[in-house]
This record gives C-alpha cells, structure tokens and sequence, in this order.
C-alpha cells in the first residue's frame, strides 16, 4: 500500500517536471514545424532547400554571424524585402529580395526555422519579439 | 513443368530487361511531323520531316550576334527566363549551373538562356547575371532581342510565355529545360524546377552524346 502511494506520488512529479519543461519545447517545436513549411513555399526557390543560396546572386542563409549580428533586422527584411548590399560570409550581396508577403506570426515561424537549420543554433523567435522588431522598421 | 514455367518467366524477364535498355538508347523526336512524297530513281517514296527550331536572331551576354547557325554541330538545352524573376528562374538556374559543371569541358554541349524581359535585361544587365553565377566562356549563352520574336520562338520550343501584371515579377512561364539534338529536333522536355528531371535530361544528354550519325539522319 505504502510502496503504491511513494509510486504514485513519484509519477505525478516526474509528470509534472516533464511537462513544464516540454512546454516551452512543445511552442518551439510548433514555430518549427509551421516555419518549415512556410520555408518552402516562400524561401526555398531562392535560397534553396539547403540554404545554401545561388552563387553570388541569391545569399546563403548559412551565416551564423550575420544572422546574430542583424538579428534584430531581419523580420523587417522578411516583411518588406531588401535592396541594400549586405556582406554575407565575406561576399557582397547586392540584389534584391521581394516582400515576402508574410504575417507576424508566419514571420516569427519562417525565422524560428532559419535560425535553427543549415547550422544556426538560435532558439525560439516568437510573435512578440516580432512585434517589437517590426516597429522598429526603416 | 515447374522447369518450364521457370524457364519461361526467366525469359519473360529478360526480354523485358532488353525490351527497357533499347527504349532508354533513342530519345523521342517531338514536335509536329508531317510526310513528304519525293520521287526517288522514278519510285515514290514518303518520308517523314520533323519539325525543328527556325531561324533567330539574338544578342548573348557578350553583345555578340548569335543565330541558328551559331548553334550548328551542337546538341543543346534551351530555356526562358528574366534576371528580376522571384519565382522559379533561381531553381532553374540553380539546377541549370549543374548541367553546366556537367558538360563545361565537352565543346559540343551548349545552353541558350532567353531572357522574356529584354527591356529590363540589356545586354550589361546578362553579364552581370551570367558573372554572378559564375559562368564564363561559350557554353552558357544568356540571349536577348525583340520581346515578339523571343515569344513567337518559345511557340517552337513548345514553351508557353506570357506577360501578366499579375504574376510575380509581370510575367508568367513554364520552367522547362527543353533539349535540341544537332538536327535542331526537340528531343526532351524536361521540368527545370524539379532536381530529378534534371538528372534525366544529363543522362539524356550523354545518349544524344552517343547517338551515332545515321541513325538521326531517319
């Protein structure tokens, strides 16, 4: 009797750990996924399924330090495309990128996706840094 | 019995082994054919005539005057395009730079890019295009002329291109790489988009390689 009541107890607690910790894993994992697919659809052409870029037309998405560098950055660039040279692993980049034609939130999941493929270890980008960002568009 | 029917499904199968390997040696010949009825030694005889790709005239990246004639004694891939394009022509020329890398040291391969926007892509403008992606040399021709006669031979290619407002970046196209054997007879169509068909038209490619003379003058 007493032993059953001390596994039941244990069971609840580990539950309860795990869930609060798979919590936080659970949102990123749904950014992730959405993101993934938001990524095809809209980046892949362009950036390839490798992001690994074109040459010196389109740039690769592989930069860990212009990623982190621009992070602030780059939801405006995803709403409202890029015309500027940017300097991305060493080489100039001065094409142009259409809007993307995304919401906030479809942002916040393209981004959380970009920012953990091809290399980029990042973590969560949610809506509401988004929100923040955008207002501080150019 | 059992020995029969063993012997006989092996057969089965290895003549439809043979049946496959002979079909993969000869591309199709596309297009329109129609018959010609020549007398020959006082015989009538009916031969067919395949449609093939007229005459043009257009400008490549280096601002050199490039025809049909230009193309004489080569097999090559044919597409449409336009340098502002954000839709598909990045996948196509991604995959485009691999036939390419494929056939750069081989001098009878070549591939003509058309671009379908000419009053934006001048002639610095597929230069510029051509250096980015890293192509150099003869192989790679990035082309452009007048809107009209650029549309009317994409028709002759089979290749549908359109201006529309409404599309992304004001025109609409089909991204197939279409590849023309020296008699300038189409002999594939292939979707420039899609990694796979990429990898058939390079073997395609290779079989026109070795596809001896007289059989292609049938």
């Amino acid at each position: 009797m007493k032993v059953s009541i001390i596994t039941g107890l244990l069971t609840l607690i580990i539950c309860m750990v795990y869930s609060c910790q798979s919590e936080d894993q659970i949102e990123y994992m749904r950014y992730y996924t959405a993101g993934q697919d938001l990524y095809k659809t809209k980046c892949q052409n362009c950036h390839g399924a490798q992001g690994e870029g074109l040459a010196a037309l389109i740039p690769p998405l592989t930069d860990s330090v212009y990623l982190k560098a621009n992070n602030a950055k780059l939801a405006c660039y995803v709403q409202n495309g890029l015309k500027l040279p940017i300097l991305v692993k060493g080489k100039a980049f001065n094409g142009q990128m259409p809007p993307a034609g995304l919401s906030p939130i479809e942002i916040a999941q393209v981004l959380t996706y970009v920012k953990n493929s091809f290399g980029n270890q990042m973590g969560l980008y949610n809506v509401q840094q988004v929100g923040k960002d955008l207002g501080k568009c150019d | 019995m059992k020995f029969i029917t063993l012997s006989a499904l092996s057969l089965l199968l290895w003549s439809s082994c043979t049946f496959t390997d002979k079909s993969s040696t000869i591309l199709p010949i596309y297009g329109s054919r129609e018959p010609v009825t020549k007398t020959v030694n006082g015989k009538q005889v009916t031969d067919t005539l395949y449609q093939t790709i007229p005459d043009f005239k257009f400008v490549n990246q280096y601002g050199k005057t490039i025809n049909r004639k230009s193309l004489d004694g080569s097999i090559y891939v044919a597409d449409f395009f336009f340098t502002s394009c954000p839709s598909i022509c990045p996948i196509m020329h991604r995959n485009m730079l691999q036939v390419y890398q494929t056939f750069k040291n081989s001098g009878n391969i070549k591939i003509i890019s058309h671009s379908i926007d000419p009053s934006h892509d001048s002639v610095p403008v597929l230069k510029n295009y051509a250096d980015k992606l890293g192509v150099t040399g003869n192989n790679w021709w990035f082309l452009q002329g007048q809107k009209e006669a650029t549309y009317k031979l994409a028709e002759s290619y089979l290749v549908a291109v359109q201006e529309d407002s409404k599309a992304p970046g004001g025109f609409v196209h089909a991204g197939y790489f279409i590849l023309v054997d020296k008699q300038k007879q189409i002999r594939g169509t292939y979707d420039g988009t899609k990694p796979d068909e990429v990898d058939k038209l390079i073997a395609d490619i290779k079989t026109l390689q070795n596809e001896p003379a007289n059989m292609i003058a049938q």
